[in-house]
Parts: C-alpha cells; sequence; structure tokens
C-alpha cells in the first residue's frame, strides 16, 4: 500500500511539475511538448492507480488520456501551429517570474483548501486531490497570463489533465461522463482551431490583444 | 579515550586537508572532460595544481586605489570557505567537527566569504569589477533563498538541520520514492550551478567578457591573493559536489562508529563520487550554452520553485496544515 502510495504521489507531483513548466516555457513548440509530457504522466498516473487499486475501467480512462491528449491533440496543435506560421513565435507572458509566484501561491492555496475541506478523507485522497487542484488552478492561470490563442487552448487541456486526476483520486467517474468528457474536449478543440483560424483570417495574427485594440476603436 | 580523541583529531585533520588536495584535481577531471568531449587534447589532469603553484610563486600586483579590504579579503575568503568545505561530511558521518555541521550554519559561512569578494569587487573601482559584484549579488539572492528551503525540506524529513543526521537518516531509511526529496534535489543542483559560476549561468573559461560573473569580480587579483581565491572556488565546487552526494547519494559513507577499515571504505566511495560528479559537470557543460544574463532571475527562480514545491509537498505528505 505505501508503495503503491508512494508511485501514485510522484507521478501526481511530476504531473505538477510539468504545469509548472508550462508557465515557465514561453516557445510554443515546447509548451506543446510539455502538454504531451504532461498527458502522458496523467495517463500514467491513472494507469497506475488502475492496477494498484485493482480498478480496471480505469485502463480505459488511462487509454483514452494517453492516445487522445497525449498524441493525437499535442500533433493537431503542433499541425495548427505550423499552418499559422508561428511554430517560431516566442510570446511575450506576463513575466515569468510574477506567474511562477502566483502559480505557487496557487499550489499553496489548494493544499489548504483541500486540507481544511477533505478532513475525513483518507490522507493518501486528500493529497492527490490537493495536487490535482493545483494542476487546475495552473492551468487556469496559464489561460490568464497567456495572449496567445494556441497556448491558451493548452491552458484549458492542461486543466482538464487535472480534473481528470482529482477524479481518479476520489472515487473516480463513472465511464460515460468519463467518455463523454474527453469527447467534449476532442470538439472543444475543433471549436478552439476553427475559432484560430477565424481570428487570424481577420486580424493577421492570434494574439488575442488584437481583439481588445478592436473593441476600442467601436466605441 | 585519549587515543579515542586524538583518533578522531587525525581523521578531522585528514578530511580537511583531503578536500583541499582533491578540489583542483576535480577541476582537472571537469577541464579534461569538457576539452576531450570537443575533440581538444586538453591541459592535463593536475593543470590546476600547477596553476596554483604557479600563482603562489609570483608577486601580487596591487592598483593604487585598492584598499586593506582588498588585500586582506583572500585570507578570509579561503578560510571561510575551507571551514565550510571541511564541514561537509565526506568519507564519514560521525567526524569531530560534525557536530557544528550544520546546514544553516554552511549557508552563512558562504555567504559572509561571497558578500566579502563582491565587496572586494567593488573596492577598486573598476567597472567590471562593479559589474560583477552587482550580477553576483543578484545571483544569490534568488539562490540562497532556494538554498534555505531546500535545507528546510531535508531538516523536515530527516528531523535535523546537523548535515551527518541527514546523512545517516538517508542511510537509515529504505528506498522510497518521494517527490519533495526529488525537486529538492533538482533545485540543489541548480543552485550549485549557479553559486560555483557554471556554464548556463556563467561561463568559467571566459577572461574578459562582458557576461562574466565571477571573473569579473576577481579580475584584480594577482599573485597569491588570486591563488587563495581560486583555492576557494576550487574548494566551492567540491563542496557543492559533496553536499549533493552527502545528501542525496550517502551510500558508502562509514557511519558514526566505524573503525579504520570503514574509514578507507568510505574514502574511497567518496573520491570516486566526487570525480563522477566532476565528469558529468564537465558532460553538462559541454552540451549547453550559456543563457543570456537578463534570463538568469528566471533559470535561477526556478530553483526557488522547485524548492517552495518540495516543501509544500512535504507538507501535504505529513499533513501539517490540518
Amino acid at each position: 500500500m505505501n508503495q503503491a502510495y508512494d508511485i501514485s504521489h510522484l507521478l501526481a507531483g511530476a504531473m505538477l511539475v510539468t504545469s509548472f513548466a508550462l508557465l515557465y516555457q514561453d516557445r510554443i513548440i515546447a509548451v506543446l511538448n510539455v502538454f504531451a509530457a504532461q498527458s502522458i504522466t496523467l495517463a500514467l498516473a491513472v494507469a497506475w492507480s488502475a492496477w494498484s487499486g485493482d480498478r480496471p475501467d480505469l485502463f480505459i480512462t488511462a487509454t483514452i488520456a494517453f492516445s487522445l491528449k497525449g498524441v493525437v491533440i499535442p500533433l493537431a496543435l503542433h499541425r495548427t501551429v505550423a499552418r499559422l506560421g508561428i511554430h517560431r513565435e516566442v510570446e511575450k507572458v506576463v513575466g515569468v517570474g510574477v506567474a511562477l509566484v502566483v502559480g505557487l501561491a496557487l499550489t499553496a492555496l489548494s493544499q489548504a483548501l483541500v486540507i481544511k475541506v477533505a478532513q475525513g478523507t483518507a490522507s493518501y485522497a486528500r493529497e492527490e486531490l490537493a495536487l490535482a487542484l493545483a494542476v487546475i488552478l495552473n492551468g487556469f492561470l496559464m489561460m490568464i497570463v497567456r495572449r496567445n490563442a494556441v497556448t491558451q487552448i493548452v491552458g484549458f487541456m492542461s486543466m482538464e489533465n487535472g480534473l481528470i486526476l482529482a477524479a481518479t483520486g476520489a472515487r473516480g467517474m463513472p465511464l460515460v461522463v468519463e467518455v463523454s468528457v474527453a469527447f467534449s474536449v476532442l470538439i472543444a478543440l475543433f471549436v478552439f482551431a476553427v475559432f484560430v483560424f477565424r481570428i487570424r483570417e481577420r486580424f493577421d495574427t492570434i494574439d488575442i490583444e488584437a481583439l481588445d485594440r478592436m473593441r476600442g476603436d467601436r466605441r | 579515550m585519549n587515543r579515542e580523541l586524538l583518533l578522531q583529531v587525525l581523521a578531522q585533520g585528514t578530511q580537511m586537508t583531503l578536500v583541499l588536495l582533491v578540489a583542483p584535481l576535480a577541476v582537472g577531471v571537469v577541464r579534461t572532460v569538457k576539452a576531450r568531449l570537443m575533440r581538444r587534447q586538453g591541459p592535463p589532469l593536475w593543470q590546476a595544481y600547477l596553476d596554483l603553484v604557479k600563482l603562489l610563486r609570483k608577486e601580487s600586483v596591487l592598483a593604487e586605489s585598492a584598499s586593506w579590504l582588498f588585500r586582506s579579503a583572500p585570507y578570509v575568503i579561503f578560510p571561510l570557505t575551507w571551514v565550510a568545505a571541511a564541514l561537509v561530511p565526506s568519507f564519514a558521518s560521525g567526524l569531530l567537527f560534525n557536530w557544528a555541521a550544520d546546514v544553516v550554519a554552511l549557508v552563512a559561512l558562504l555567504g559572509a566569504a561571497r558578500a566579502l569578494l563582491a565587496l572586494a569587487g567593488m573596492d577598486v573601482g573598476t567597472s567590471f569589477g562593479g559589474i560583477g559584484s552587482s550580477r553576483e549579488m543578484m545571483i544569490a539572492t534568488l539562490a540562497e533563498p532556494a538554498m534555505m528551503l531546500i535545507v528546510l525540506t531535508l531538516a523536515f524529513a530527516a528531523g535535523t538541520t546537523r548535515l551527518a543526521g541527514v546523512a545517516d537518516f538517508f542511510v537509515a531509511e529504505p528506498l522510497a520514492v518521494r517527490v519533495s526529496l526529488a525537486l529538492a534535489l533538482i533545485s540543489l543542483i541548480i543552485v550549485a550551478l549557479a553559486e560555483n559560476a557554471r556554464i548556463p549561468v556563467d561561463n568559467p573559461a571566459t577572461h574578459l567578457e562582458l557576461t562574466m560573473v565571477h571573473e569579473a569580480m576577481v579580475l584584480e587579483y594577482s599573485g597569491r591573493h588570486l591563488a587563495l581565491i581560486e583555492a576557494a572556488s576550487y574548494l566551492k565546487l567540491v563542496l557543492y559536489i559533496s553536499l549533493l552526494v552527502c545528501l542525496f547519494a550517502p551510500f558508502g559513507m562509514a557511519p558514526a562508529a566505524a573503525g579504520i577499515g570503514g574509514w578507507l571504505v568510505g574514502l574511497v566511495a567518496w573520491i570516486a563520487k566526487i570525480l563522477f560528479g566532476a565528469a558529468c559537470l564537465g558532460v553538462w557543460e559541454v552540451s549547453i550554452a550559456k543563457m543570456r544574463v537578463f534570463r538568469l532571475p528566471d533559470f535561477v527562480g526556478v530553483a526557488f520553485v522547485f524548492a517552495f514545491l518540495a516543501i509544500l509537498l512535504s507538507f501535504l505528505a505529513r499533513g501539517v496544515l490540518a
């Protein structure tokens, strides 16, 4: 039991580290690769808890996480970036230091929160939940501090990774919900992609600030 | 009883001379590995010893504007670093100085040496020295908090800040995967690279370049002063490798009660580990480019973030905040 717990803690911690890496990276290609790494870590974490907890249905979740978010979505985003011709672009973020410090604060916050809220549960479930909440909040933060539409999509997806981690740590989602969430994420990706291309067509850039400027002109 | 004490003093003395003797060799290993990987012949392995001897024999040239601080700083920096290096348990954990081998004391000793060096860098009044000092301080303000957080994480796991105690704890502990310790390890490696002016942060092989940090500070030193400063920087390298080894790979280290046989085994293991660490550093330095100075806060900041995460995770594992 202890060994099982150690390894799941390690994998969840690795996911948190990758979500900090997402905040740190400012090259789009690197962001996509880190996101793929995060998804693969998620798949490993889920598969580990399926194996150690003897819950075979979680293997399906792990397979979905690996194939969809570890391979398909990063590849699709790579192609999008290549077609938009922004693969060499360096994005100006709020400032890496500020983003990282805010991320740390969010991590501490999620920990304090989970420990207070989930007092009755087993300690390992509580820790997994705290880490998952931190990943979710960091995904939020990434969506806030990024200005490029593609990296915002990555922020959204990494938030979803955190959700799956939380669901695994708790009692687990029912499979139907799991599958439907996976597909809605895939559909969201398509919508995002269409949206990104539309933005580009209209403004010649996918910098979200262009939208702000346009609204200013109309006023 | 008396014989016991004598043996203890002897062992501690051995360690102190040992770090001093191994330090130039470790630097030589780093340089040789780098040279060979670049397909150069490189200087001989013992070049650092020859450099030190040469510098010690040369006269020391002082700038006209140099004050007493500039002249006396090397004589304080070197002992401070030497004592710090001697505090880190190398081949045995039960040595005489070990009751004082507190990580916090270690950080304080190194911090004092660094502050003196920065002051000495500004003393002569050349622009290079000032640039070097200001950059060194910028790196230090980020690396030192990270170091303290790492110390806290380890102290939290082992229940003590004494290095020997921490090492004993990890030797006794069954092998387990711990996220917080892994993060602390990465963070400590980054801090070690930054503190030793190694490649992503500073290039130790440069001379007279606008981006240099450590070399810029010591630019005005010559002769025996420079020899002392160089020896101190060699010692610092060994200190950090030794610290990493002692905290994260302490196997082979002799426990407190081991006799001379145990010490010998520990000695061989320690020297092998130090040289291996130096070789790893050489490979790392060849495979990565130096960062721009303005990106350094990001890089060293990562050490801080990892250390903070480490301590948060170890809190979480213990359920402290509950």
